[in-house]
Protein backbone atom coordinates (compact mmCIF):
# COMPACT_ATOMS: atom_id res chain seq x y z
CA UNK A 1 0.00 0.00 0.00
CA UNK A 2 1.27 3.47 -0.90
CA UNK A 3 0.79 4.83 2.61
CA UNK A 4 3.10 2.17 4.00
CA UNK A 5 5.81 2.26 1.34
CA UNK A 6 8.45 3.12 3.91
CA UNK A 7 7.76 -0.04 5.92
CA UNK A 8 9.47 -3.31 5.07
CA UNK A 9 7.46 -5.68 2.95
CA UNK A 10 8.39 -8.78 4.88
CA UNK A 11 6.80 -9.36 8.27
CA UNK A 12 9.48 -9.75 10.94
CA UNK A 13 9.33 -13.16 12.64
CA UNK A 14 7.50 -13.11 15.95
CA UNK A 15 10.66 -13.86 17.94
CA UNK A 16 12.41 -10.87 16.29
CA UNK A 17 9.49 -8.58 17.11
CA UNK A 18 9.54 -9.72 20.74
CA UNK A 19 13.31 -9.13 20.91
CA UNK A 20 12.89 -5.67 19.35
CA UNK A 21 10.41 -4.29 21.86
CA UNK A 22 12.16 -6.10 24.72
CA UNK A 23 15.45 -4.38 23.85
CA UNK A 24 13.74 -0.97 23.72
CA UNK A 25 12.17 -1.39 27.15
CA UNK A 26 15.37 -2.73 28.72
CA UNK A 27 17.42 0.15 27.26
CA UNK A 28 14.90 2.67 28.60
CA UNK A 29 15.19 1.14 32.06
CA UNK A 30 11.53 0.19 32.12
CA UNK A 31 11.90 -3.57 32.02
CA UNK A 32 14.19 -5.51 34.35
CA UNK A 33 13.87 -9.02 32.96
CA UNK A 34 15.66 -10.73 35.84
CA UNK A 35 13.36 -9.13 38.41
CA UNK A 36 10.24 -10.12 36.51
CA UNK A 37 11.33 -13.70 35.87
CA UNK A 38 10.43 -14.61 39.46
CA UNK A 39 6.91 -13.25 38.94
CA UNK A 40 6.50 -15.19 35.71
CA UNK A 41 7.78 -18.38 37.34
CA UNK A 42 5.32 -17.92 40.21
CA UNK A 43 2.39 -17.50 37.84
CA UNK A 44 3.50 -20.42 35.71
CA UNK A 45 4.17 -22.91 38.50
CA UNK A 46 2.17 -21.94 41.58
CA UNK A 47 -1.10 -20.87 40.01
CA UNK A 48 -3.22 -23.52 38.35
CA UNK A 49 -6.29 -25.73 38.54
CA UNK A 50 -4.74 -27.72 41.39
CA UNK A 51 -5.66 -24.73 43.57
CA UNK A 52 -9.25 -24.54 42.36
CA UNK A 53 -9.51 -28.29 42.90
CA UNK A 54 -8.67 -27.78 46.59
CA UNK A 55 -11.51 -25.26 46.86
CA UNK A 56 -13.99 -27.62 45.20
CA UNK A 57 -12.93 -30.63 47.26
CA UNK A 58 -13.29 -28.65 50.48
CA UNK A 59 -16.77 -27.51 49.46
CA UNK A 60 -17.74 -31.12 48.74
CA UNK A 61 -16.74 -32.38 52.18
CA UNK A 62 -17.56 -29.35 54.33
CA UNK A 63 -21.12 -27.96 54.05
CA UNK A 64 -20.33 -24.86 56.09
CA UNK A 65 -17.37 -24.05 53.84
CA UNK A 66 -19.57 -24.53 50.78
CA UNK A 67 -22.12 -22.12 52.22
CA UNK A 68 -19.40 -19.54 52.83
CA UNK A 69 -17.97 -20.13 49.35
CA UNK A 70 -21.29 -19.44 47.64
CA UNK A 71 -21.97 -16.39 49.83
CA UNK A 72 -18.51 -14.76 49.69
CA UNK A 73 -16.21 -16.65 47.36
CA UNK A 74 -13.34 -14.16 47.57
CA UNK A 75 -13.04 -14.56 51.34
CA UNK A 76 -13.58 -18.33 51.30
CA UNK A 77 -10.94 -18.87 48.61
CA UNK A 78 -8.56 -16.46 50.28
CA UNK A 79 -8.91 -18.52 53.47
CA UNK A 80 -7.33 -21.45 51.62
CA UNK A 81 -4.46 -19.23 50.48
CA UNK A 82 -5.54 -18.66 46.89
CA UNK A 83 -6.05 -14.90 46.73
CA UNK A 84 -4.24 -12.42 44.53
CA UNK A 85 -4.41 -10.59 41.21
CA UNK A 86 -7.29 -11.66 38.96
CA UNK A 87 -8.95 -13.19 42.01
CA UNK A 88 -10.05 -10.07 43.88
CA UNK A 89 -13.76 -10.42 43.03
CA UNK A 90 -14.44 -14.14 42.96
CA UNK A 91 -17.87 -15.62 42.32
CA UNK A 92 -18.55 -19.35 42.61
CA UNK A 93 -21.54 -20.70 40.72
CA UNK A 94 -22.93 -24.09 41.68
CA UNK A 95 -23.96 -26.84 39.30
CA UNK A 96 -27.08 -28.75 40.38
CA UNK A 97 -29.26 -31.40 38.76
CA UNK A 98 -31.27 -28.50 37.26
CA UNK A 99 -28.51 -25.99 36.42
CA UNK A 100 -25.24 -26.16 34.50
CA UNK A 101 -22.87 -23.17 34.55
CA UNK A 102 -20.39 -22.13 31.88
CA UNK A 103 -17.76 -19.37 32.06
CA UNK A 104 -16.45 -17.28 29.16
CA UNK A 105 -14.90 -13.89 28.47
CA UNK A 106 -16.23 -12.69 25.12
CA UNK A 107 -14.20 -9.45 25.09
CA UNK A 108 -10.74 -10.74 26.01
CA UNK A 109 -9.49 -13.48 28.32
CA UNK A 110 -10.65 -12.77 31.89
CA UNK A 111 -10.04 -15.82 34.06
CA UNK A 112 -9.46 -16.52 37.78
CA UNK A 113 -5.66 -16.78 37.89
CA UNK A 114 -5.16 -17.78 41.56
CA UNK A 115 -7.51 -20.76 41.33
CA UNK A 116 -7.12 -21.84 37.68
CA UNK A 117 -3.83 -20.30 36.52
CA UNK A 118 -3.46 -18.68 33.12
CA UNK A 119 -6.24 -19.62 30.71
CA UNK A 120 -5.80 -22.43 28.19
CA UNK A 121 -5.39 -21.44 24.54
CA UNK A 122 -8.89 -22.46 23.42
CA UNK A 123 -10.52 -20.29 26.10
CA UNK A 124 -8.96 -17.20 24.47
CA UNK A 125 -9.74 -18.14 20.88
CA UNK A 126 -12.56 -16.57 18.84
CA UNK A 127 -14.54 -19.80 18.37
CA UNK A 128 -15.12 -20.33 22.08
CA UNK A 129 -15.72 -16.66 22.86
CA UNK A 130 -18.18 -16.22 19.99
CA UNK A 131 -20.17 -19.39 20.47
CA UNK A 132 -20.39 -19.80 24.26
CA UNK A 133 -22.99 -17.04 24.56
CA UNK A 134 -24.86 -17.87 21.37
CA UNK A 135 -25.23 -21.66 21.35
CA UNK A 136 -23.81 -23.03 24.60
CA UNK A 137 -25.70 -26.33 24.57
CA UNK A 138 -24.56 -27.15 21.06
CA UNK A 139 -21.01 -26.06 21.80
CA UNK A 140 -20.83 -28.18 24.94
CA UNK A 141 -22.17 -31.21 23.10
CA UNK A 142 -19.47 -30.77 20.45
CA UNK A 143 -16.90 -30.65 23.24
CA UNK A 144 -18.20 -33.94 24.59
CA UNK A 145 -20.47 -32.62 27.33
CA UNK A 146 -24.13 -33.34 26.71
CA UNK A 147 -26.35 -31.23 28.95
CA UNK A 148 -29.92 -32.57 28.93
CA UNK A 149 -32.60 -30.23 27.57
CA UNK A 150 -34.31 -29.97 30.96
CA UNK A 151 -31.12 -28.62 32.57
CA UNK A 152 -30.80 -24.83 32.37
CA UNK A 153 -27.48 -23.57 31.04
CA UNK A 154 -26.28 -20.39 32.70
CA UNK A 155 -23.46 -18.66 30.88
CA UNK A 156 -21.32 -16.13 32.76
CA UNK A 157 -19.53 -13.58 30.57
CA UNK A 158 -16.68 -12.15 32.67
CA UNK A 159 -16.97 -8.68 31.18
CA UNK A 160 -15.93 -6.76 34.30
CA UNK A 161 -13.93 -7.36 37.48
CA UNK A 162 -15.71 -10.50 38.71
CA UNK A 163 -13.96 -13.81 38.06
CA UNK A 164 -16.00 -17.02 37.98
CA UNK A 165 -15.35 -20.55 39.18
CA UNK A 166 -17.84 -23.35 38.61
CA UNK A 167 -18.53 -25.67 41.54
CA UNK A 168 -19.19 -29.01 39.80
CA UNK A 169 -21.51 -31.63 41.25
CA UNK A 170 -19.70 -34.27 43.25
CA UNK A 171 -19.56 -37.39 41.08
CA UNK A 172 -21.32 -40.61 42.07
CA UNK A 173 -19.10 -43.24 43.58
CA UNK A 174 -16.89 -40.84 45.52
CA UNK A 175 -18.58 -41.24 48.89
CA UNK A 176 -15.62 -42.87 50.58
CA UNK A 177 -13.00 -40.50 49.25
CA UNK A 178 -10.95 -38.14 51.37
CA UNK A 179 -10.63 -34.44 50.57
CA UNK A 180 -7.19 -35.06 49.06
CA UNK A 181 -8.53 -37.87 46.88
CA UNK A 182 -11.46 -35.73 45.75
CA UNK A 183 -9.15 -32.89 44.70
CA UNK A 184 -7.55 -35.23 42.17
CA UNK A 185 -10.97 -35.90 40.60
CA UNK A 186 -11.60 -32.21 39.90
CA UNK A 187 -10.49 -31.01 36.46
CA UNK A 188 -9.79 -27.56 35.07
CA UNK A 189 -12.49 -28.01 32.45
CA UNK A 190 -15.12 -28.88 35.07
CA UNK A 191 -14.37 -25.59 36.86
CA UNK A 192 -14.81 -23.62 33.62
CA UNK A 193 -17.98 -25.57 32.91
CA UNK A 194 -17.07 -27.27 29.64
CA UNK A 195 -17.06 -30.66 31.36
CA UNK A 196 -19.37 -32.49 33.77
CA UNK A 197 -17.66 -34.86 36.17
CA UNK B 1 -15.68 0.30 20.20
CA UNK B 2 -17.43 -2.28 18.07
CA UNK B 3 -14.11 -3.96 17.42
CA UNK B 4 -13.08 -7.38 16.26
CA UNK B 5 -12.40 -8.33 19.89
CA UNK B 6 -16.13 -8.05 20.70
CA UNK B 7 -16.81 -11.60 19.59
CA UNK B 8 -19.92 -12.65 21.50
CA UNK B 9 -22.43 -14.21 19.13
CA UNK B 10 -20.52 -13.86 15.86
CA UNK B 11 -21.33 -16.80 13.61
CA UNK B 12 -19.04 -18.69 11.29
CA UNK B 13 -16.40 -20.01 13.63
CA UNK B 14 -15.87 -23.75 13.62
CA UNK B 15 -15.30 -26.23 16.41
CA UNK B 16 -13.38 -25.22 19.50
CA UNK B 17 -9.98 -26.81 19.20
CA UNK B 18 -9.97 -28.02 22.74
CA UNK B 19 -6.66 -29.22 24.08
CA UNK B 20 -5.96 -30.92 27.38
CA UNK B 21 -2.50 -29.30 27.39
CA UNK B 22 -2.44 -26.98 30.36
CA UNK B 23 0.89 -25.31 29.70
CA UNK B 24 0.29 -21.54 29.83
CA UNK B 25 2.88 -20.83 27.14
CA UNK B 26 3.12 -22.74 23.87
CA UNK B 27 6.58 -21.33 23.08
CA UNK B 28 9.27 -19.37 24.85
CA UNK B 29 8.40 -16.16 22.98
CA UNK B 30 4.95 -16.27 24.59
CA UNK B 31 6.56 -16.39 28.02
CA UNK B 32 8.74 -13.41 27.03
CA UNK B 33 5.67 -11.44 25.92
CA UNK B 34 3.96 -12.17 29.23
CA UNK B 35 7.10 -10.92 30.99
CA UNK B 36 7.09 -7.77 28.85
CA UNK B 37 3.55 -6.99 29.83
CA UNK B 38 3.77 -7.68 33.56
CA UNK B 39 7.22 -6.11 33.84
CA UNK B 40 6.71 -2.85 31.98
CA UNK B 41 5.08 -0.79 34.70
CA UNK B 42 3.88 2.35 32.90
CA UNK B 43 2.77 0.32 29.88
CA UNK B 44 1.07 -2.48 31.75
CA UNK B 45 -0.40 -0.90 34.85
CA UNK B 46 -3.46 0.63 33.15
CA UNK B 47 -5.22 -2.59 32.23
CA UNK B 48 -8.16 -0.97 30.39
CA UNK B 49 -5.73 1.07 28.26
CA UNK B 50 -3.73 -2.08 27.55
CA UNK B 51 -6.88 -3.95 26.53
CA UNK B 52 -7.84 -1.09 24.27
CA UNK B 53 -4.44 -1.14 22.57
CA UNK B 54 -5.27 -4.71 21.53
CA UNK B 55 -8.85 -3.89 20.52
CA UNK B 56 -7.43 -1.39 18.02
CA UNK B 57 -5.53 -4.08 16.12
CA UNK B 58 -6.35 -4.51 12.47
CA UNK B 59 -9.21 -7.06 12.47
CA UNK B 60 -7.52 -9.39 9.99
CA UNK B 61 -4.33 -9.35 12.07
CA UNK B 62 -6.28 -9.97 15.29
CA UNK B 63 -8.12 -12.99 13.94
CA UNK B 64 -5.09 -14.55 12.28
CA UNK B 65 -2.59 -14.22 15.11
CA UNK B 66 -2.11 -16.17 18.34
CA UNK B 67 -3.23 -14.63 21.62
CA UNK B 68 0.19 -13.53 22.86
CA UNK B 69 0.85 -11.77 19.56
CA UNK B 70 -2.09 -9.55 20.58
CA UNK B 71 -0.24 -8.71 23.79
CA UNK B 72 2.97 -8.05 21.87
CA UNK B 73 1.20 -5.73 19.46
CA UNK B 74 -0.53 -3.92 22.31
CA UNK B 75 2.64 -3.37 24.34
CA UNK B 76 4.57 -2.19 21.26
CA UNK B 77 1.74 0.16 20.26
CA UNK B 78 1.65 1.66 23.74
CA UNK B 79 5.45 2.03 23.78
CA UNK B 80 5.23 4.05 20.54
CA UNK B 81 2.31 6.09 21.87
CA UNK B 82 4.30 6.85 25.05
CA UNK B 83 7.17 8.13 22.91
CA UNK B 84 9.58 5.38 23.95
CA UNK B 85 10.24 4.25 20.41
CA UNK B 86 8.92 4.52 16.87
CA UNK B 87 7.57 1.98 14.46
CA UNK B 88 10.61 2.58 12.25
CA UNK B 89 12.96 1.87 15.16
CA UNK B 90 11.09 -1.32 16.02
CA UNK B 91 11.21 -2.46 12.38
CA UNK B 92 14.93 -1.73 12.16
CA UNK B 93 15.56 -3.77 15.31
CA UNK B 94 13.28 -6.60 14.20
CA UNK B 95 14.58 -6.66 10.64
CA UNK B 96 11.15 -6.59 9.05
CA UNK B 97 7.62 -5.26 9.24
CA UNK B 98 6.18 -4.76 12.74
CA UNK B 99 2.42 -4.16 12.53
CA UNK B 100 0.96 -1.97 15.26
CA UNK B 101 -2.60 -1.12 16.27
CA UNK B 102 -4.70 1.69 14.83
CA UNK B 103 -4.79 5.11 16.56
CA UNK B 104 -6.93 5.58 19.66
CA UNK B 105 -10.20 7.29 18.67
CA UNK B 106 -11.75 7.05 22.11
CA UNK B 107 -13.07 10.07 23.99
CA UNK B 108 -13.47 10.48 27.71
CA UNK B 109 -17.12 10.02 28.75
CA UNK B 110 -18.83 13.22 29.92
CA UNK B 111 -19.98 11.86 33.25
CA UNK B 112 -16.93 11.55 35.51
CA UNK B 113 -18.88 11.30 38.77
CA UNK B 114 -17.92 8.46 41.09
CA UNK B 115 -20.78 6.41 42.49
CA UNK B 116 -20.74 3.85 45.25
CA UNK B 117 -24.36 3.29 46.35
CA UNK B 118 -26.05 0.72 44.11
CA UNK B 119 -29.16 2.08 42.45
CA UNK B 120 -30.47 -1.36 41.51
CA UNK B 121 -31.22 -4.50 43.51
CA UNK B 122 -31.53 -8.14 42.57
CA UNK B 123 -34.65 -8.68 40.46
CA UNK B 124 -34.81 -5.16 39.01
CA UNK B 125 -35.45 -4.95 35.28
CA UNK B 126 -32.93 -2.90 33.34
CA UNK B 127 -32.09 -2.05 29.76
CA UNK B 128 -28.51 -1.60 28.58
CA UNK B 129 -27.76 1.75 26.94
CA UNK B 130 -27.18 1.54 23.20
CA UNK B 131 -24.39 3.97 22.47
CA UNK B 132 -21.57 2.10 20.72
CA UNK B 133 -18.73 4.36 21.89
CA UNK B 134 -15.64 4.88 19.70
CA UNK B 135 -13.32 4.03 22.61
CA UNK B 136 -12.99 1.32 25.22
CA UNK B 137 -16.03 -0.17 26.89
CA UNK B 138 -16.92 -3.36 28.71
CA UNK B 139 -20.48 -3.37 27.40
CA UNK B 140 -20.37 -6.02 24.67
CA UNK B 141 -22.22 -5.14 21.47
CA UNK B 142 -24.54 -8.13 21.88
CA UNK B 143 -26.16 -6.73 25.04
CA UNK B 144 -26.40 -3.05 24.09
CA UNK B 145 -30.06 -2.10 23.88
CA UNK B 146 -31.15 -5.40 25.44
CA UNK B 147 -33.38 -5.90 28.46
CA UNK B 148 -32.28 -7.98 31.40
CA UNK B 149 -32.66 -8.60 35.12
CA UNK B 150 -30.21 -7.78 37.89
CA UNK B 151 -28.91 -11.15 39.13
CA UNK B 152 -26.13 -10.05 41.47
CA UNK B 153 -24.87 -6.80 42.95
CA UNK B 154 -21.11 -7.34 42.84
CA UNK B 155 -19.55 -4.28 44.46
CA UNK B 156 -17.89 -1.05 43.43
CA UNK B 157 -14.90 -0.76 41.07
CA UNK B 158 -13.23 1.67 38.67
CA UNK B 159 -15.00 2.25 35.37
CA UNK B 160 -12.83 0.86 32.58
CA UNK B 161 -14.23 3.22 29.93
CA UNK B 162 -12.84 6.18 31.91
CA UNK B 163 -9.58 4.62 33.09
CA UNK B 164 -8.71 3.57 29.54
CA UNK B 165 -8.85 7.13 28.25
CA UNK B 166 -6.89 8.92 30.95
CA UNK B 167 -9.72 9.83 33.28
CA UNK B 168 -8.22 8.04 36.27
CA UNK B 169 -10.19 6.33 39.00
CA UNK B 170 -13.95 6.92 38.74
CA UNK B 171 -16.06 4.26 40.44
CA UNK B 172 -19.39 2.64 39.76
CA UNK B 173 -21.37 -0.21 41.27
CA UNK B 174 -21.33 -3.19 38.93
CA UNK B 175 -23.83 -5.97 38.45
CA UNK B 176 -24.36 -9.32 36.89
CA UNK B 177 -27.31 -8.84 34.53
CA UNK B 178 -29.23 -11.90 33.31
CA UNK B 179 -30.52 -12.00 29.73
CA UNK B 180 -32.58 -14.74 28.18
CA UNK B 181 -31.08 -16.25 25.06
CA UNK B 182 -34.21 -15.22 23.14
CA UNK B 183 -33.81 -11.58 24.23
CA UNK B 184 -30.31 -11.59 22.82
CA UNK B 185 -30.75 -13.70 19.70
CA UNK B 186 -34.47 -13.59 18.96
CA UNK B 187 -35.84 -16.70 17.30
CA UNK B 188 -32.28 -17.98 17.04
CA UNK B 189 -31.92 -18.18 20.81
CA UNK B 190 -31.88 -21.41 22.76
CA UNK B 191 -34.56 -22.47 25.24
CA UNK B 192 -33.32 -23.03 28.76
CA UNK B 193 -30.24 -20.91 28.12
CA UNK B 194 -29.48 -17.66 29.92
CA UNK B 195 -26.47 -15.38 29.68
CA UNK B 196 -25.15 -13.26 32.53
CA UNK B 197 -23.03 -10.24 31.66
CA UNK B 198 -21.22 -8.04 34.18
CA UNK B 199 -22.09 -4.38 33.60
CA UNK B 200 -21.37 -1.04 35.22
CA UNK B 201 -24.29 0.90 36.63
CA UNK B 202 -23.76 3.73 34.14
CA UNK B 203 -24.40 1.29 31.30
CA UNK B 204 -27.93 0.62 32.59
CA UNK B 205 -31.33 2.33 32.64
CA UNK B 206 -34.44 1.23 34.56
CA UNK B 207 -36.71 -0.80 32.31
CA UNK B 208 -39.73 -0.96 34.59
CA UNK B 209 -41.26 2.29 33.33
CA UNK B 210 -40.61 1.70 29.64
CA UNK B 211 -43.40 2.25 27.17
CA UNK B 212 -44.63 -0.77 25.29
CA UNK B 213 -42.45 -0.08 22.25
CA UNK B 214 -39.33 -0.16 24.40
CA UNK B 215 -38.32 3.43 23.78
Amino acid sequence: MAAEHHHPAELAPIEARVAAIESVLVEKGILDTAAVDAVVAHVEHNLGPMNGARVVARAWVDPSYKKQLLADATAAIDALGFGGPQGEHMVVVENTPAVHNLVVCTLCSCYPWPTLGLPPKWYKEPAYRARAVREPRKLLAEMGTVVPDDVEIRVWDSSSEARYLVLPMRPDGTDGMSEDELAVVVTRDSMIGVQRL
Amino acid sequence: MDGVHDLGGIAGFGPVEHDADESPFAADWERRVFRLKVGSGPLGVNLPAFRHSIERMDPAHYLSSPYFEHWLTGVATMAVEHGLTTREDLERRAGGRFPLSQPDRGVLPEDLTSRSEPRYKVGDEVRVRKWHPPGHTRAPRYVQGRRGTIARVHGVVDVDDIMAHGGGSVTDPFYSVRFTSHELWGDGGGSGEVVHVDLFERYLRPAASESIDGS
